[in-house]
C-alpha cells in the first residue's frame, strides 16, 4: 500500500471513529471501567451522623474515593438542585454532603470538579437558595448553569423502549467521572425520586418522558447512563408532598446515607428506607427487568454502619 | 460669577438619565433589585402621574417635581430626563456626524396635530383608558424599544462572550435566554424606532412637538415659566447661528422670537451664540464652538445595524425540543380571563393604569409576564399578562410588584403573595395522558408549590391530578409543566378580581426512630 493511501485510510478510519465517539454518546456506557478494583461492597448504608461524616465512613468501605477518582481526572457531581427552596425543606440535596464529596474528589487528585443541575424552578434562585452553589464554590468546584439548551448534545438510547433518543448535558458526556448525588424523597407520580429519577436533571427532553410513560422512560435512560458512583442523601427525607414539598412539616430527619455503583440497588434500598417495597415503584421494577441493575437486595453484599 | 455652560450640564444629566433608564430595562442579570430600579425611574412623568392618582404617596410625586421644574425653567424634562427625548438627541447627533443633517431652520408649529393628540389622550384618560398613553407616551415607548430591540442585541452579545469564556473553562458569566418573541410588540416598537430615526434624523425633536402628549402638556406650562429664554435684542447681531442649532426649530431669528412651547431647553443656542444675544432673562452666555465636519459613511451605519441585528439572534432560545412525536390532545382550552400580575388587584385596576412600558416584563425572572395581544381587548394592547407557556410565577418572587412605576402593580410582601390567587387551575381530563394513554405523568403536581394540584389513585396503579381550588394561587407551574400539545390538560384561568387562597394544611409527619435497624 502506498504511503499516501495508508494515510488516507487511517485518517478516514480515525474520522469515523472520532465521529462515533463525538456523536454517538458512547462515552457514558463505558462508565463502569473507571475503577479496576471491584468495590468491596455492592451497597454501603450508614446512619446516625452528619452528612459529611457519614460520607467519609461510607466511602471508606467502598474502597475510598481513590477507587473512583484518579489523579488528573475531571469529575461532574450532579446533585438535586431542582427547587427554589432552603435546605431544611429537603427538596434539594444537602449542601454539606455535596461539599464533602467535592472535597474528597480533590483529595483524590481530581483536576476539576463541575456541579450542575437542570432545575425546575428559576435556576439562579435554585442554585443560591439551596445552598449548593456556595458550598460547591467553597470546595473549589466550578458551578455551571444547567438550563441552557446549547450545553446539551443529542445521544442515542439503543436499549430504550419508549425513549430512544434525548439530549444530555455535555459535562456528563465529557467528564471522566460522574457522581450522582440525589436526595431521597416522595414524588407525586413517580412515587419516589432517588438515583434514576435524579438523572432527569441531565436530560433536556424530560417533558417527553412525562408524555410517553414516565416510568418506562426513567428505566430506559437508566440502561443508557450509569454513573460511576451514586450517593443517596437521606439525612432529611421529604415523606409527602414531594418532589417540591409544601413545608417543613413534610420532612423527617432520617440521618442516613447510601452509596452504590448500582442505581437500581441504591433505589431499591432507598425505597425500603422510605417505607415502600421496590416493587411498589414501577420504574425500579422495569429497570431491573431491563438489566440496568438489580433490585434483589438479599443477594448483595451490604455494609451497614450506625454512628 | 461664572456659570458653567448649561449645555454641558444638560448633556451630563441626559446621559445619566438615559443610561440609568436604559440599564433598568436591560438588566437581565438582576444586578440591581427591582425596588432600586423603580426609584431610578422616579422622575418619569406619565408613570409617576398615574401612580399618584392610584396611591397618593411619596413614590408617585416625581411628576410634581417635573411640573415645578417646568414652571421655573421650561421643558428641561424633555432634554435632560426623558429617555426617548435623549434617544432622539443621539439620533440627531449621529445624523450630523454622518452628514445627513447639517443644520436646522425655524419651522411653524403644527398646533392642530399636537393639541389633538393631547386632547384625545386626555379624553381617553377621563373615560378610564390609558390606550393612547400606551401608544404615545415617551417613557413607555422607550421601555419597549429597550426591551424588544436593544435587549436581544445585548443578550446576544452576552451569549457570544459566554461562548468565548467557556473555552477557557470560565463560567462566571451565564447565558441570557429570551424565551418568547412577541410579534406585535416587536413590530410596533420597530415601527416607532424607524419613525423616530426619520423624524429625529431629519427634523430634530419633531416627535416631541407634534405627537408627544407629555411634551405638549409641558409646553403649555413652559410658555409662562419664571425663567424664559429670550433674545437680547440690543446684543443680538442676527448671525442666525442659534436657529441653525435649534433641534426644536422654534427660534425665529428674523422676528427675534422663540416659541417657548416647543423649546426643549437643550441650550445649544446658548452655547453657539457669539455674543450675549440669547439667554434666560439675559443670563451670561458663553461663546460657542463651530461644528466640525467629519468624513461620513452611511454604509458604516448600515453594517453596524446589521451586525447588531445578527448578534441578537443568539439571544433567543430555540424552539421546543422535537423528540418523540406524540398524539395531539383534542379538547381545546378556552380561558375566560387572562391572568394579570400579582399585586395588580384586578384586571380593571391593572388595565386602567398600565402604560405597557414592559418594565415588569423585563424584570420578571421567569419571563412569565409577556405583552398581551387582544386578551385584555383592543384597548389593552401590549399590556402584560401571565403567559404560562413561556414561564410560571416563581412562588416567592415579588419582583413585578416592586418595579412597576405606574401603580398598575402595587407592592406585595412575599408572605402575602403566597396566598394571592391571581387565577385558578382547571383540569381537562380528556387531554391528560394518564387518562388517554394510561401511563403515569404527574408533571403538574410535581411543580405545584402549594400542592393544590395533587395526585389521586386512578385505574389501579396509576395516579391522576385533582385540583383543590381553595389553595390554588394560579401561579401556572402546572400549565407550564404539562407536556401535552397542542392543548394542555391543566391550565390556569385568570381571576378578574384577585382573591385570597387558603393556606395549605400542614400536618407534621411522625419522626423516624433513630435507633431503628436498616430495613434491608
Amino acid at each position: 500500500m502506498k504511503r499516501r493511501d495508508f494515510f488516507k485510510k487511517s485518517i478516514g478510519a480515525g474520522v469515523v471513529a472520532g465521529a462515533g465517539v463525538a456523536f454517538g454518546g458512547i462515552g457514558r456506557i463505558f462508565a463502569g471501567n473507571n475503577n479496576p478494583l471491584p468495590a468491596k461492597y455492592d451497597l454501603a448504608a450508614i446512619k446516625g451522623g452528619e452528612p459529611d461524616v457519614m460520607f467519609d465512613k461510607a466511602i471508606e468501605v467502598m474502597g475510598g474515593m481513590k477507587n473512583y477518582v484518579k489523579s488528573g481526572q475531571t469529575v461532574v457531581v450532579k446533585p438535586n438542585i431542582g427547587w427554589d427552596v432552603i435546605p431544611e425543606k429537603a427538596a434539594n440535596t444537602n449542601p454539606v454532603l455535596v461539599k464533602r464529596i467535592i472535597e474528597q474528589c480533590f483529595d483524590a487528585g481530581a483536576k476539576e470538579v463541575y456541579v450542575f443541575d437542570y432545575t425546575c424552578d428559576e435556576w439562579t434562585r435554585c442554585y443560591s437558595n439551596s445552598g449548593i452553589e456556595k458550598a460547591a464554590k467553597d470546595a473549589g468546584a466550578k458551578v455551571v448553569p444547567g438550563n441552557v439548551e446549547k450545553y446539551y448534545r443529542e445521544v442515542d438510547i439503543p436499549e430504550g423502549k419508549n425513549l430512544k433518543t434525548d439530549k444530555v448535558h455535555e459535562l456528563i458526556l465529557d467528564s471522566d467521572v460522574f457522581i450522582n448525588v440525589p436526595i431521597l424523597k416522595s414524588h407525586g407520580s413517580a412515587k419516589l425520586t432517588i438515583c434514576m429519577k435524579n438523572l432527569m436533571g441531565i436530560a433536556w427532553g424530560r417533558k417527553q418522558w412525562h408524555r410517553n410513560d414516565l416510568h418506562q422512560c426513567i428505566a430506559d435512560f437508566a440502561t443508557y447512563c450509569k454513573p460511576d458512583l451514586n450517593v443517596v442523601d437521606a439525612y432529611y427525607v421529604m415523606k409527602k408532598n414531594g418532589p417540591r414539598g409544601v413545608s417543613k412539616e413534610d420532612v423527617v430527619t432520617m440521618k442516613s446515607l447510601l452509596i452504590s455503583e448500582d442505581m437500581v440497588a441504591a433505589d431499591a434500598a432507598g425505597a425500603k428506607l422510605f417505607g415502600l417495597e421496590p416493587d411498589d415503584v414501577p420504574y425500579i421494577k422495569i429497570a431491573d427487568e431491563m438489566g440496568a441493575g438489580t433490585k434483589d437486595l438479599d443477594n448483595l453484599s451490604i455494609s451497614r454502619q450506625k454512628l | 460669577m461664572k456659570i458653567p455652560s448649561l449645555k454641558i450640564l444638560r448633556i451630563i444629566l441626559s446621559l445619566i438619565f438615559f443610561l440609568g433608564t436604559l440599564f433598568v430595562f436591560l438588566d437581565s442579570w438582576e444586578t440591581v433589585g427591582p425596588g432600586l430600579k423603580r426609584s431610578l425611574v422616579f422622575l418619569q412623568f406619565s408613570p409617576s402621574l398615574l401612580h399618584f392618582i392610584t396611591v397618593i404617596c411619596f413614590g408617585g410625586t416625581g411628576f410634581i417635581i417635573i411640573l415645578i421644574l417646568t414652571a421655573l425653567f421650561g421643558r428641561v424634562y424633555c432634554s435632560s430626563i426623558c429617555p426617548l427625548g435623549i434617544l432622539q438627541d443621539i439620533i440627531t447627533f449621529l445624523a450630523k456626524k454622518f452628514k445627513i443633517k447639517k443644520y436646522f431652520k425655524y419651522t411653524k408649529p403644527v398646533n392642530w396635530l399636537r393639541y389633538s393628540f393631547l386632547a384625545v389622550t386626555v379624553i381617553f384618560l377621563i373615560f378610564g383608558s390609558v390606550f393612547l398613553l400606551n401608544l404615545l407616551d415617551p417613557f413607555s415607548n422607550f421601555g419597549r424599544i429597550s426591551m424588544h430591540l436593544f435587549k436581544p442585541v445585548l443578550a446576544g452579545a452576552n451569549n457570544l462572550l459566554v461562548n468565548v469564556l467557556e473555552r477557557s473553562d470560565i463560567y462566571s458569566v451565564f447565558p441570557v435566554e429570551i424565551k418568547a418573541f412577541n410579534i406585535l410588540s416587536f413590530f410596533f416598537t420597530l415601527s416607532v424606532l424607524i419613525l423616530l430615526l426619520w423624524m429625529a434624523g431629519s427634523r430634530g425633536r419633531l416627535f416631541c412637538n407634534t405627537v408627544c402628549p407629555v411634551g405638549t402638556l409641558l409646553g403649555l406650562l413652559s410658555r409662562v415659566s419664571v425663567f424664559r429664554i429670550r433674545f437680547n435684542k440690543d446684543a443680538c447681531i442676527s448671525c442666525g447661528l442659534c436657529e441653525r442649532v435649534c433641534k426644536a426649530g422654534c427660534i425665529d431669528t428674523k422676528n427675534m422670537h422663540i416659541d417657548l412651547s416647543r423649546c426643549i431647553d437643550c441650550y445649544n443656542c446658548f452655547r453657539v451664540c457669539p455674543v450675549d444675544g440669547i439667554g434666560y432673562r439675559n443670563s451670561l452666555v458663553r461663546a460657542g464652538n463651530t461644528f466640525s465636519g467629519e468624513p461620513s459613511e452611511n454604509r458604516r451605519a448600515f453594517i453596524a445595524g446589521s451586525v447588531l441585528g445578527l448578534f441578537s439572534l443568539s439571544a433567543f432560545s430555540k424552539g421546543k425540543n422535537k423528540l418523540q412525536p406524540s398524539k395531539d390532545t383534542t379538547f381545546p382550552v378556552i380561558k375566560k380571563y387572562p391572568a394579570c400580575p400579582p399585586g395588580s388587584l384586578s384586571i380593571d385596576h391593572f388595565t386602567d393604569r398600565c402604560t405597557a412600558c414592559h418594565l415588569c416584563v423585563s424584570a420578571c425572572p421567569t419571563q412569565v409576564l409577556q405583552p398581551s395581544f387582544l386578551e385584555y381587548g383592543f384597548l389593552g394592547i401590549m399590556q402584560p399578562q401571565m403567559d404560562y407557556w413561556t414561564g410560571y410565577c416563581n412562588f416567592e418572587c415579588v419582583a413585578c410588584t416592586k418595579v412597576c412605576p405606574s401603580g398598575a402593580i402595587l407592592p406585595v410582601s412575599k408572605e402575602e403573595k403566597k396566598t394571592l390567587q391571581i387565577g385558578v387551575a382547571k383540569f381537562v381530563m380528556g387531554n391528560c395522558v394518564v387518562h388517554t394513554d394510561k401511563t403515569d405523568c404527574g408533571a403538574c403536581s410535581e411543580h405545584c408549590p402549594t400542592k393544590a394540584v395533587y395526585m389521586v389513585p386512578y385505574l389501579g396503579n396509576l395516579a391522576i391530578p385533582e385540583v383543590n381550588e381553595e389553595i390554588c394561587i394560579g401561579c401556572g407551574a402546572c400549565e407550564y409543566a404539562c407536556p401535552t400539545t397542542p392543548f394542555k390538560a391543566i391550565y390556569v384561568d385568570g381571576n378578574p378580581e384577585h382573591l385570597t387562597a387558603k393556606k395549605p394544611e400542614k400536618e407534621k409527619i411522625e419522626e423516624a426512630d433513630p435507633d431503628e435497624d436498616f430495613p434491608f
